[in-house]
């Protein structure tokens, strides 16, 4: 006791300075981090050498030595012999501005392709309203039914004076937001439903719930999209046809259920029970005690594993691939198959790359954000 | 350590004894496992009656004030509350948690919602008031408690003796008739537990049925009008806390007495 009040004493004696200025702002932190003796300095020069190289080198490659267009000739062939000349020492973006239609919207009808554009805002913009708080309400089911109707009539048409096109003609970066948006849209309340399962008092439940992530879990996803494309077809009585796309999503949907229902079960373990009881004690009802009290505090909790899960999923939505489903990265692929543009790969894997890192960074940025707004009454 | 000084509620309010008895524990037993954990418990607590039940740590005081709103599950005997019997009927479990309330001993306020919201969240869903209403009973009751400015704030902003003030008053806003508290005061810092002892100090002078686990034998001796003492279990002894405190009959009770006594 005696010394803890000596302690105060001193401490409330002697006057407030702030820190000197060598120990805060960035030229400490150089010093401290980069130069704090003559090995962190040689290793901080060598380094910054070998990074200062590598960036120059890409600009060089990306920018400097780059070719952005190449002539077309009379029979629509590209001449690719500047690119060619180059050998790697410049990029040749070129094919991209001439095949980005091709590697965005597949085998979409060319003249056409003002729809699948359209498509890709719309739900770019669907993205963008549901993140906006202030519309998180039940405003947002007939906002989603509305546009994701809208999305179908676009992408099928065969109404309002639109050309019908069969599914089998969509490809690239709609299939990809499709396969994505629907997957997770669905996903995600059948595995809050799963983990609330998962912890049921009725047995049944439970085993059915366990059953379900185990199975699905156990196996790949590449696995479970043969069974939905080869498969699954040979049990359905004869005439009866379920659209390709279809049973992809199905795939895709139940796959990440079960990936997402663990997480969240993560959130409602970690709650401590005192919360359930004082929910119980108060009378509230068990969906009223869920939705109110649980699963408000236990998704909160479970954010970034959520994102890490929903990032992933948007990424693996290019499996499609090997059940011949043009997304885009499929589409990308194919768009260089054609003689002209064989050899230019990494022109197109770079692009592509951009657009998955887009989606991919916006996610987590949102998810950055929305994690500290939520959890602010953590914060004292 | 002097619970606050107040006249005792129990003289202000008289005791309706004509009245059906609130609660009625008969023959009761509970196991956890192999466990024997309440032993063939016998109480009724009268309609206004305060109780408080003090016992050494595993003695089951807790057990038994949680099956009376079944947070847990008797196996044996009988526990009617306020008319109704405890059983796996849902709707009768729903009508009596309605009308108990129960304070916890690390408060379980809800994290997320702020004081008003925690305070309002029960009145608006189970008794389905409308929203303005509920918050004007939940000011009325935090206004009691004495916190009427930190209703805004999150429960995490608050210290420990304000937040278990919250708890009361969040019970409180479901008007029940029964007031369970579960060791109200064990979680707290010294300083902070006269702020809630008085708050309860002022609720029994309201005539609340209070059923009170605590080892605060200053508020026993000041609120409550039998003191239930409990021991591997059991009932070991029931009485008035003049008589309980004084002329204590059996040893289990001595020697919980003095260790209590030496601590204070």
């Amino acid at each position: 006791m005696s010394d803890i009040t000596a302690s105060t004493g001193v401490g409330a004696g002697s006057p407030r300075r702030s820190a000197p200025i060598t120990a805060i702002g960035p030229i400490a932190w150089l010093r401290a981090n980069l130069f704090s003796g003559w090995l962190s300095t040689a290793v901080t020069l060598a380094l910054g050498y070998l990074v200062m190289r590598a960036v120059l080198a890409f600009v060089d490659w990306a920018f400097v030595n780059a070719i952005w267009w190449v002539p077309v000739d009379a029979r629509g062939i590209a001449q690719t012999q500047a690119c060619r000349e180059l050998q790697g020492a410049g990029a040749c973006w070129a094919v991209v501005t001439e095949k980005h239609r091709f590697m965005l919207f597949g085998t979409y009808p060319y003249d056409e392709h003002w729809r699948p554009a359209l498509v890709c805002v719309l739900f770019v913009a669907l993205y963008i309203v549901s993140a906006m708080r202030r519309f998180w309400s039940w405003m947002l089911v007939p906002i989603w039914v509305g546009t994701l109707t809208v999305i179908g009539i676009l992408m099928w048409g065969g109404v309002f004076g639109l050309p019908y096109v069969p599914q089998e003609r969509w490809g690239g970066l709609p299939i990809t937001l499709i396969l994505a948006t629907f997957g997770l849209a669905f996903a995600f309340p059948l595995s809050i439903l799963v983990a609330l399962g998962r912890r049921s008092n009725l047995p049944a439940i439970k085993v059915l719930c366990v059953l379900y992530v185990e199975l699905i879990r156990g196996v790949p996803l590449i696995s479970l999209l043969f069974m939905a494309s080869v498969m699954f077809p040979l049990f359905l009585p004869e005439g009866m046809n379920i659209d390709k796309l279809l049973r992809a999503q199905i795939a895709i949907t139940l796959f990440a259920g079960a990936y997402l229902a663990e997480v969240v079960r993560g959130g409602l373990q970690a709650l401590p029970k005192g919360q359930y009881e004082a929910a119980d004690a108060m009378g509230l009802s068990y969906w009223q005690k869920t939705g109110l009290i649980i699963l408000p505090q236990a998704l909160r909790m479970v954010i970034p594993p959520l994102v890490n899960t929903f990032i992933g999923f948007f990424k693996d939505t290019s499996l499609v691939l090997i059940i011949g489903i043009f997304d885009l990265l499929t589409a990308a692929k194919t768009a260089i198959v054609e003689p002209a543009w064989q050899g230019f790969g990494v022109e197109v894997y770079v692009f592509v790359g951009l657009i998955y890192l887009a989606f991919c960074f916006a996610m987590s940025k949102y998810s950055q954000g929305l994690e500290a707004d939520l959890n602010r009454h953590r914060r004292r | 350590m002097s619970a606050a000084t107040e006249t005792p509620g129990h003289i202000a309010s008289a005791m309706r004894t004509d009245a059906p008895p609130a609660i009625v524990l008969d023959k009761v037993n509970k196991w956890f496992g192999a466990l024997h954990v309440l032993r063939d418990v016998d109480l009724q607590v009268a309609t206004g009656e305060r109780v408080v039940v003090c016992g050494p740590s595993g003695s089951g005081k807790s057990t038994m004030i949680r099956c009376i709103n079944r947070l847990e599950t008797h196996q044996e005997g009988r526990i009617i509350v306020d008319g109704i019997e405890l059983t796996d009927d849902i709707r009768a479990l729903d009508a009596i948690r309605r009308e108990v309330g129960m304070v916890f001993q690390s408060f379980n306020l809800f994290p997320h919602l702020t004081v008003l919201e925690n305070c309002t969240l029960a009145p608006i869903w189970v008794r389905r008031m409308p929203k303005k209403e509920a918050e004007e009973l939940a000011m009325e009751y935090l206004t009691r408690v004495k916190i009427p400015e930190q209703a805004r704030k999150y429960p995490g902003q608050l210290s420990g003796g304000q937040q278990q003030r919250v708890a009361i008053a969040r019970a409180l806003c479901m008007k029940p008739k029964i007031m369970l508290f579960d060791e109200p005061t064990s979680a707290l810092d010294p300083e902070m537990i006269k702020e809630v002892l008085d708050t309860m100090v002022m609720l029994a002078a309201t005539g609340m049925t209070m059923i009170v686990v605590t080892h605060e034998m200053g508020f026993a001796r000041q609120v409550a009008d039998r003191v239930v003492f409990m021991d591997q279990g059991e009932i070991v002894e029931v009485g008035t806390p003049e008589r309980i405190f004084a002329d204590p009959q059996t040893d289990r009770l001595k020697l919980f007495l003095s260790q209590i006594l030496r601590g204070h």
